[in-house]
């Protein structure tokens, strides 16, 4: 039996959650976009590829958003977690470039209970940590029907409190929500 | 006091010249000159005259473009330094000072010993000086400037009146040259012909109507200071003692409707050595009880060594912040999250905190500009004609022929095929702009959906022709 996807998204608040793959980037613009709150996107100042707002602005409006620049993984978890402790954001976006240990991603976990905000992790493929409530991976599909579509394979690799699962999903920028569009045959 | 030639002298005192020196000013679209020193007038050369012109007559003249901001603040500095006199000094015009000495002559040994330490004073610190003493305002600013120090006022020619132009010269047509001539004058018709101003000033300077002289008030100083008995080691110790520093610092910026925009607590050790902690703020704020728990970092990490005797606290960079109507019903406090910004910027620094502002322009990396949040307020206004992709990077060529995009081609090393090309949409590049990565001419870009999923966004340069991948969509 396959879980709505409704129960597991929006993702968990006082959480912190992980997503990787082609799509991820834009797994965590949607995810941010429907804490309806500010949120920070934390990188590393070397990394490149950086987010385009313009291509932001139809997932997750460019205002909502600040961006810190570290200048290693240190530093980017200890803005992290005080970011989370706070509770000032709705969300807080790490992109990390090294595996977290047991520790790192536990006091991660602490910190978004104690603030109540969703931290959402984009790791690179393989560097999951255990701490994490769920894990995602996130593929981009061939829509051979509609142009500019956003057709993407969500599928929920980890879930520490549910079954696993995969969605075919579209971002609709009408209704601003996700649209599941068939049951792939899981 | 008069400073003849602040101007000059302040340029000259950091940097000596040993050449005819002017300072020029842009009036009237012409580099005219502003202020010039001793050997510059020796050759004839004076104030207001065209620099074209005093270069012909001055070959080796240096100058350089006057700036009266500076000389402004020169003046106040010297304003500063006047008060060692006595403590009633205002500043006179642009250039001058005047000073109230009643009473406090008899400090240095009298009224001419006062003025023999101005003027050695002056001299030592390379400020030429003319100084004028008398029992009233307008005649110390005549002597000054027409006179020799003391004297009377009689034979001084009419201008030393603080009159106008027009009036000295109407005054000197009328056959009255000399001050002595005007007081010897019928007052009525004087009047009649030049109105009250210049029996007033002729009274002022006589001492038969008072002139007062307003001193400037002291720029308020946002600054705490504290020393101990005995020198203080333990960290709560420490934030206590900054606790009672920024109560009165608070206390002022709210009696000024000011905030601190940046903190700087320095500590001095029985050692003498001192050390600084510095707190950037992400807004103006005065409320100590939200200050302090920032200062919370900076403390820790400061090495009291043998312990501290003296803690000094100075709100550095300042801003207004008037009152503000306080909200009710919003669950969020607004400053919690220039709280958080604050206390994040004291680790990696305020300005690799930003955001994204909008910018108006085609080229996909100038699209939006980015800029630190703390110094910038959220813009709406985001927009593109047609859809951009959600990252961007540097353009990665892939090996492709033709202005067609290719049907399979390869990216970071996966073999991609092409399911859909939507394009091309010619973007040119921003010619009044210096652009390396622009070199390449104009750029046709394509969206391609591939087979395998990922939505790329490639551009072809038909002026040097390639293909590139600068971006991947959503």
């Amino acid at each position: 039996m396959r879980p709505d996807l409704s129960t597991l998204f929006p993702l968990r608040a006082g959480r912190v959650h992980e997503a990787y793959g082609p799509a991820a980037t834009a797994f965590c613009a949607v995810a941010a976009t429907l804490t309806r709150g500010t949120c920070l996107w934390i990188r590393e100042s070397w990394a490149g590829g950086g987010l385009n707002p313009l291509g932001l602005a139809p997932l997750l409006d460019p205002a909502r958003m600040l961006s810190a620049r570290t200048d290693h993984q240190a530093d980017s978890l200890a803005v992290a977690e005080e970011a989370l402790r706070d509770g000032a954001l709705s969300c807080v976006l790490l992109e990390i470039t090294r595996p977290l240990n047991l520790r790192e991603g536990r006091r991660l976990q602490l910190a978004a209970r104690a603030g109540g905000s969703t931290g959402l992790c984009l790791i690179p493929e393989g560097m999951g940590s255990n701490a994490s409530e769920t894990r995602w991976h996130v593929s981009p599909l061939f829509d051979p029907r509609q142009e500019d579509s956003t057709l993407m394979r969500w599928e929920i690799k980890k879930n520490k409190s549910g079954t696993i699962g995969a969605w075919d999903v579209r971002w609709s920028q009408e209704t601003r929500c996700m649209h599941v569009v068939s049951p792939p045959g899981v | 006091m008069w400073f003849p030639r602040l101007a000059s002298d302040r340029i000259l005192r950091a940097r000596p010249v040993d050449a005819p020196f002017a300072l020029t000013l842009n009036r009237q679209n012409t580099d005219r000159i502003h202020c010039l020193n001793r050997q510059a007038e020796t050759l004839g050369l004076h104030r207001g005259m065209n620099l074209a012109d005093a270069r012909a007559f001055c070959p080796g003249l240096v100058s350089q473009p006057a700036r009266p901001d500076l000389d402004a603040r020169f003046l106040s500095a010297l304003r500063r330094w006047a008060l060692r006199y006595c403590p009633w000094v205002a500043r006179d015009g642009s250039d001058g000072l005047m000073l109230d000495i009643t009473g406090s002559a008899h400090l240095f040994g009298g009224e001419e010993a006062l003025l023999d330490d101005m003027r050695a004073q002056a001299e030592r610190s390379g400020i030429t000086l003319k100084l004028g003493l008398g029992d009233t305002r307008g005649a110390a600013w005549a002597l000054a400037h027409h006179g020799d120090t003391t004297g009377a006022l009689g034979p001084l020619p009419v201008a030393a009146l603080r009159l106008d132009e027009a009036t000295v010269t109407a005054l000197q047509r009328l056959g009255l040259r000399r001050i002595s001539d005007l007081t010897a004058a019928a007052r009525a018709p004087l009047a009649r012909r030049f109105g009250p101003g210049l029996l007033t000033r002729l009274d002022q300077a006589l001492g038969h109507v008072p002139e007062a002289i307003s001193p400037e008030p002291e720029p308020p100083h946002y600054a705490a200071r504290l020393s101990f008995p005995e020198p203080i080691g333990l960290l709560p110790d420490v934030i206590s003692a900054t606790e009672r520093l920024l109560a009165p610092l608070c206390d002022k910026l709210k009696a000024q409707e000011m905030g601190a925009r940046k903190l700087v607590l320095t500590l001095r050790r029985v050692d003498q050595d001192s050390q600084q902690v510095e707190l950037r703020l992400a807004s103006p704020m005065r409320d100590p009880a939200r200050i302090l728990p920032l200062f919370e970092r900076g403390l820790g990490a400061v090495d009291a060594g043998f312990g501290i005797d003296v803690m000094r606290l100075e709100a550095v960079a300042i801003e207004s912040l008037p009152e503000r109507q306080i909200g009710h019903g919003s669950r969020l406090r607004p400053d919690q999250l220039n709280d958080l910004i604050t206390r994040i910027g004291t680790r990696i620094g305020l300005e690799n905190i930003q955001r994204f502002l909008p910018a108006d322009s085609h080229i996909p990396e100038r699209g939006f500009v980015i800029a630190p949040a703390a110094f910038s307020q959220p813009e709406t206004g985001w927009s593109s004609p047609r859809p951009r992709p959600l990252r961007l990077f540097a353009p990665e060529p892939i090996s492709a022929q033709g202005p067609r995009p290719p049907n399979a081609f390869r990216w970071r090393r996966m073999m991609l095929s092409t399911g859909r090309a939507i394009g091309p949409e010619r973007i040119a590049p921003e010619w009044w702009l210096e652009d390396d990565s622009w070199r390449s001419g104009l750029r046709d870009y394509w969206k391609i959906d591939t087979l395998e999923g990922r939505r790329l966004w490639l551009f072809y340069t038909p002026q040097n022709p390639g293909w590139f991948v600068q971006g991947e969509f959503a």
